[in-house]
């Protein structure tokens, strides 16, 4: 455990540097948007990764959050700042509420991972229709630069903020891994008859895990609203949100501390070679960036952090195959 | 209360859309039946088949109705090479691998599409697209009726096969139990590549019915898709006739949900009831237990 607090550490003292090492704003935004997706899938990676509660709907968490912040901010003129636990709370909300209906209900597998789809497309409808969230049209958040207002003139601010995020994020997760908790969510993972014989109440431990997982994800979506000053239904609660929280830690490795982080780094990373490779040519980056997914799973199949361990296991003479 | 002159209009054309949206989700439900994967990349191939329906048209002139021995067996082919060359490659048999090969499929597929077509809408002309029949009580457009009647046969088809073939004992075999399909001799790589390329045909007839009272733009699959999804869990999970009827209870509530609740509110009444079938029932209604 003090190994891995050390590497957290390490690792935020030096993503701190970056901001005033690295001199092109371009890089700075690209490390930026790496550590908000790196957010999103910790958040996914405790539902998913720990728990094995494969979730396709994180967006009704993260836009849930978005709006809650947004629309607290716009119309009754509450600081973002205390509209922030106001909107992970109401993320973590939903996540009790869809937990609590599917897994009262026993859904597993591709069962609950249609249940959340479907929640997060009903709150996009919803969102469409309702005026409070300026229906199709969007919410526009009024600029007003000031740290006060959680809007920061210069982008310094917004790269601390998520990284504090993210270190919050990584600390939450560090704790599971170690905490009766993390042990009993872990044991539902991997068989749930045998956890329930052992006295774990499933249903509490997969509710207080959809739970924290979208509260993560909600603050995550406040911290959307502020960056981009703007949301709409298809932002906050389409598919795209969803399937970027389920890649990054799938990609990286589920169910690690480390995996969301790197596997974030790297789909990113890929994302931006595909950009770089075609530059205007629209559509041909996301091709490519589909391409280099499939090679990714078909050459890495246990993820980044499981194919890291493994060479390393090899390269120090462990001989150990996992 | 709604008139009986508006209801009964509203109920038939449900119907008939419904039928398309169970030959989709019969493509979905096989290859879920037997692969135990949910395949993200069922709407990029509708729309891919879409998109060959419509250039077929354009450029040769070929009838929508027509296309449909061209395209079937073409996207049989592709779906059976997809399976064969790509998805079985790549995945190494886990489950959270295929869904991730298969999103990433779709996504390749979705941006090339956007890359050479355009997101533009595109529409195709027929000499029977603005024609009706009068069923008496009401009057239905001609494509419609079509896609009606022909998702009906493709249906009785697939059940034809399912249950009277080799190819459909083996299928169903492989779903139930995958370790004794082995040890009986069947290949099991070939057969899921099989179920794999039946299920996409069945998504290019559904394209094939579509296309003469449908458009088609690069992001069509999503529509359909997430409905699919609906209907194979209404139904349950791997259950044909599951499939049928739950896509006709679909396609009656989204028309109706839309002529009372506009056409905004209009799908929200499908995912209800998705999530109510999820709840408290998500064997599906035909489904066995998982």
């Amino acid at each position: 455990m003090r190994r891995q607090l050390l590497a957290i550490v390490a690792f935020l003292a030096a993503m701190a540097l970056v901001p005033h090492l690295v001199g092109s704003e371009f890089w700075r935004n690209w490390v930026m948007m790496a550590l908000f997706y790196a957010l999103l899938g910790q958040a996914w990676n405790i539902l998913g990764g720990y728990g094995g509660q494969f979730s396709f709907g994180h967006a009704a968490f993260f836009g849930t959050g978005a709006y809650c912040s947004a629309i607290l901010h716009v119309h009754y003129g509450v600081n973002p700042w205390i509209a922030l636990p106001a909107a992970g709370m109401a993320a973590g909300l939903v996540g009790a509420f869809i937990g609590f209906l599917s897994f009262r209900y026993g859904l597993r597998g591709s069962y609950f991972a249609l249940v959340t789809l479907a929640f997060a497309e009903v709150l996009r409808i919803l969102a469409n229709t309702v005026p409070i969230t300026g229906k199709g049209v969007g919410l526009l958040i009024p600029l007003d630069p000031g740290a006060a207002n959680m809007q920061f003139a210069d982008r310094t601010g917004y790269f601390y903020l998520i990284l504090a995020f993210v270190g919050l994020a990584l600390l939450l997760t560090l704790w599971l891994e170690h905490s009766r908790f993390g042990a009993r969510l872990v044991a539902v993972r991997e068989n749930e008859d045998a956890a329930r014989a052992l006295g774990v109440d499933v249903f509490r431990t997969k509710l207080a895990a959809i739970t924290l997982s979208g509260a993560l994800a909600g603050l995550g979506g406040s911290y959307y609203a502020q960056l981009f000053l703007y949301l709409d239904p298809g932002i906050a609660y389409g598919p795209a949100i969803s399937v970027e929280a389920l890649l990054v830690p799938i990609v990286g490795g589920m169910g690690t501390l480390f995996g969301p982080l790197l596997g974030s780094f790297a789909l990113h990373g890929v994302s931006e070679l595909a950009k770089l490779a075609f530059g205007e040519a629209a559509g041909l980056d996301l091709a490519l960036y589909g391409v280099l997914l499939v090679l990714m799973v078909m050459f890495m199949p246990n993820g980044l952090f499981g194919m890291g361990r493994t060479t390393l296991a090899r390269l120090l003479g462990g001989g150990r195959d996992a | 209360m709604v008139e009986f002159q508006i209801l009964l209009p509203a109920i038939l054309n449900g119907l008939t859309t419904g039928a398309v949206y169970a030959l989709i989700a019969l493509g979905l439900t096989l290859i879920y039946g037997v692969l135990h994967i949910i395949n993200f990349a069922h709407g990029s191939l509708l729309m891919l088949a879409m998109y060959a329906v419509f250039f077929l048209h354009a450029g040769l002139g070929i009838d929508p109705y027509l296309a449909l021995p061209v395209v079937v067996p073409g996207f049989f082919a592709l779906g059976y090479l997809l399976q064969r060359g790509v998805i079985a490659r790549a995945s190494h048999g886990r489950d959270e691998n295929i869904l991730l090969v298969t999103l990433g499929v779709s996504i390749v597929i979705e941006n090339l599409a956007r890359y050479f077509w355009r997101s533009d809408t595109r529409t195709i002309e027929t000499p029977y697209s603005f024609e009706t029949v009068d069923l008496g009580v009401a009057f239905i457009a001609v494509p419609k009726v079509v896609a009606f009647a022909g998702a009906l046969l493709v249906t009785l088809a697939l059940w034809w096969v399912m249950s009277r073939t080799d190819l459909g004992r083996a299928i169903r075999a492989l779903a139930k139990e995958r370790q004794g399909a082995r040890l009986v001799g069947i290949d099991v790589d070939h057969i899921f590549a099989m179920s794999f390329g039946i299920g996409t045909a069945c998504v290019a007839a559904a394209a094939c019915l579509l296309l003469p009272s449908f458009y088609v733009s690069p992001g069509v699959g999503h529509t359909f898709v997430l409905i699919a999804f609906t209907v194979v869990v209404l139904g349950g999970m791997g259950s044909f006739a599951g499939a049928l009827i739950g896509g006709l209870i679909i396609g009656v509530t989204e028309s109706l949900c839309g002529l009372y609740l506009g056409e905004s509110l209009g799908q929200i009444g499908i995912f209800l009831i998705f999530i109510a079938i999820l709840l408290f029932r998500p064997t599906g209604l035909l489904g066995h237990r998982a």
